[in-house]
């Protein structure tokens, strides 16, 4: 700790819970009693209710949560398998080329995602690429918008990855491909379930790129939501996002208990 | 499966450029077959460099390297078949110490069955067979450089390169790991070993060869006796074995030589008389007190170190070392004092680029 006094902690912690309370917790607690309620007209809610939960983990509301994780997982796949490989090719680029592959995957996250959704919609509505309709459509969107996380953090810990172990593997007999996969990527393992656990969250709550073009019958969660809402129904709402928002969690938690395991080994 | 069955190392006329710096120019130089070669040199000096050439891990701008009879200058690292261990150890840390082992065999792709042997073999070697199911994380550095030395055994390697082992073990345990590698030397007789290090204790016990390199250049290559006994060249003379370097004028007479106007007796051996030379003598071959070739002047430092003393002593200008037995009475900073060494035991070098004055490196 940098505060060394008494005082000192007590202050730094009462600064911490008046900025972090309001700012990140009670949003998030407003949304789970929100979830629970028939009425909210005074300053707290009234009716407590599950029947929000009974909408939110049935029918239309469990299709669009399969749908979401199906999306999520087939484009966090999909941007960790490109995003690492084109870490690892960068690495035997010139630093020029290696400049010009970061500009390049940086590219999808500089530029606003309703621009990409739109981009992916343009390019992908006419034959032969005529993917507009499908769900692939949607799964693109998202491996487009999150590859840049997982390339990038990829080639951080390439970068941190000692090169010595490559070699003692090579002067051990060992052929590249062999070194990439039983040296390079086990060791690159804590980082690379750092980036599907990254994309994987970021394409669960992927909304903006998404609403442009999702088919009818391919609704991820978040588009479930902005609809319940937008029709009023702001307590379904509010369960369908506790559902998103504990999914995405559980996911996130098991994905750590991998790489800690990686890390510890 | 053996890797490089031929042992071996020859390297001809090879040179080494990053971005137009050349960090070895064109070394010659061959390792026998069973033959230890100490690679010794200050940081700098090519020597590992000349290591990473063999390895493959460089490739040379000109010249060529052969492993036995075999040309390996432009085969990748792992078609080498050569043994390697480095500083750092780097085992990998996500593999038990015998995965560690097997990690060449199975990349060789040796025979499944013969696998757990050799491993076996290999961890006995060295003294580690008890602690196969370990992780590398879960083991002393010492202990890790044993695992290393037995991954890079494992695969029979003819050569065996070794980057300076032991600089991240403290000094205890160093030359216990010294005693450890003379005797896996021992041991496997024909496999050749390069090794790589800054430091002549080292290169002087283990080596039966010692290449001495400075400034990207080969500076000198012989047996340990004949570098310390009788060294070529002002820098291995001070280099391995820190030798008092005085500079001298050899007199027209016989076996004699003018240090600042003394006329000393010395072997002169072929020097023409007039020529200017630098006389080697080493620290712990200088008495004190009257004697041939006797050398006054005044007492700069003092150094005890346990057993010995380590006297600086002004002579005229010039820095004299010298190293004896613990003295009764410590002498005092500005003393006169009479040095004084043996003819047999001075050796006449060719006058180099930088005169030394015996003032050079403490160590």
């Amino acid at each position: 700790m940098l505060v060394h006094s008494r005082t000192g902690k007590w202050a730094a912690w009462a600064v911490f819970f008046v900025l972090f309370v309001p700012l990140f917790a009670v949003p998030l607690l407003v949304i789970l009693a929100a979830s629970f309620t028939t009425n909210w007209s005074g300053a707290f809610p009234s009716g407590p209710t599950t029947e929000h939960y009974a909408a939110a983990t049935g029918g239309d509301s469990l299709q669009a949560l399969t749908t979401s994780l199906i999306t999520a997982v087939s484009a966090s796949l999909l941007a960790l398998t490109v995003g690492s490989w084109a870490a690892l090719a960068a690495t035997s680029l010139r630093r020029r080329g290696r400049r010009f592959l970061d500009a390049l995957f940086m590219l999808p996250v500089a530029v606003p995602s309703v621009v990409v959704g739109l981009a992916v919609l343009v390019a992908f509505s006419k034959p032969p690429m005529l993917l507009n309709g499908t769900r692939w459509i949607v799964i693109l969107a998202h491996t487009i918008l999150v590859t840049a996380f997982a390339y990038s953090s990829v080639s951080a810990a390439i970068v941190r990855l000692d090169p010595m172990y490559e070699q003692a593997a090579a002067s051990l007999g060992a052929r590249p491909s062999y070194v990439l996969w039983r040296i390079k990527l086990p060791l690159l393992l804590p980082a690379l379930t750092a980036a599907a656990g990254l994309c994987f969250a970021l394409s669960m709550g992927e909304l903006s790129a998404t609403m442009m073009l999702y088919p009818p019958d391919w609704t991820p969660l978040p588009v479930q939501i902005f609809a319940a809402t937008d029709r009023g129904s702001l307590f379904t709402g509010a369960a369908v996002a506790v559902v998103l928002m504990g999914t995405t969690l559980l996911v996130l938690l098991g994905v750590a208990r991998i790489r800690t395991r990686a890390s510890y080994r | 499966m053996t890797g490089g069955a031929t042992g071996g190392i020859r390297f001809d006329q090879v040179s080494v450029a990053y971005g137009g710096n050349t960090v070895l120019d064109r070394l010659d130089l061959t390792v026998e077959p069973g033959e230890v070669m100490a690679l010794l040199g200050p940081s700098g000096s090519g020597k590992t460099t000349a290591l990473r050439a063999v390895a493959g891990f460089v490739q040379p701008a000109s010249g060529r390297v052969y492993l036995g009879d075999r040309d390996v200058t432009g085969l990748p690292p792992h078609k080498r078949g050569i043994g390697m261990v480095v500083q750092q150890y780097a085992l990998f840390p996500h593999m038990r110490v015998h995965d560690n082992v097997a990690f060449g065999l199975k990349a060789r792709k040796a025979a499944k069955a013969e696998i757990p042997e050799r491993v076996a073999e290999a961890l006995e070697l060295v003294g580690m067979a008890a602690y196969a199911e370990r992780y590398p994380r879960e083991l002393s550095g010492g202990q890790q450089q044993r695992v290393a030395i037995a991954r890079a055994l494992a695969i029979r390697p003819g050569v065996l390169l070794l980057d300076e082992p032991l600089s991240a073990l403290d000094a205890r345990l160093r030359s216990g790991m010294l005693a450890e590698l003379a005797r896996l030397h021992r041991e496997l007789p024909d496999v050749s070993i390069l090794y790589v290090t800054h430091d002549q204790v080292e290169a002087l016990t283990l080596a039966d060869r010692i290449a001495v390199m400075d400034k990207a250049r080969l500076q000198d290559c012989g047996t340990p006796q004949e570098l310390y006994r009788r060294p070529r060249t002002e820098f291995t003379a001070s280099f391995v074995g820190n030798a008092n370097l005085l500079p001298v004028t050899v007199a027209d007479g016989a076996d004699t030589v003018d240090f600042a106007g003394r006329a000393l007796d010395v072997p002169t051996g072929e020097a023409a008389g007039g020529a200017t030379a630098t006389l080697c003598v080493r620290p712990h071959l200088v008495g004190l007190g009257d004697g041939p070739n006797a050398l006054s002047g005044t007492i700069a430092e003092v150094q005890w170190r346990g057993s010995t003393h380590r006297l600086y002593v002004d002579v005229d200008g010039h820095r004299v070392k010298a190293d004896l037995r613990e003295l009764r009475e410590t002498p005092a900073l500005g003393d006169t004092v009479t040095l004084h060494f043996a003819a047999e035991d001075a050796v006449l070098l060719p006058a180099g680029t930088a005169p030394g004055t015996g003032g050079g490196a403490h160590a």
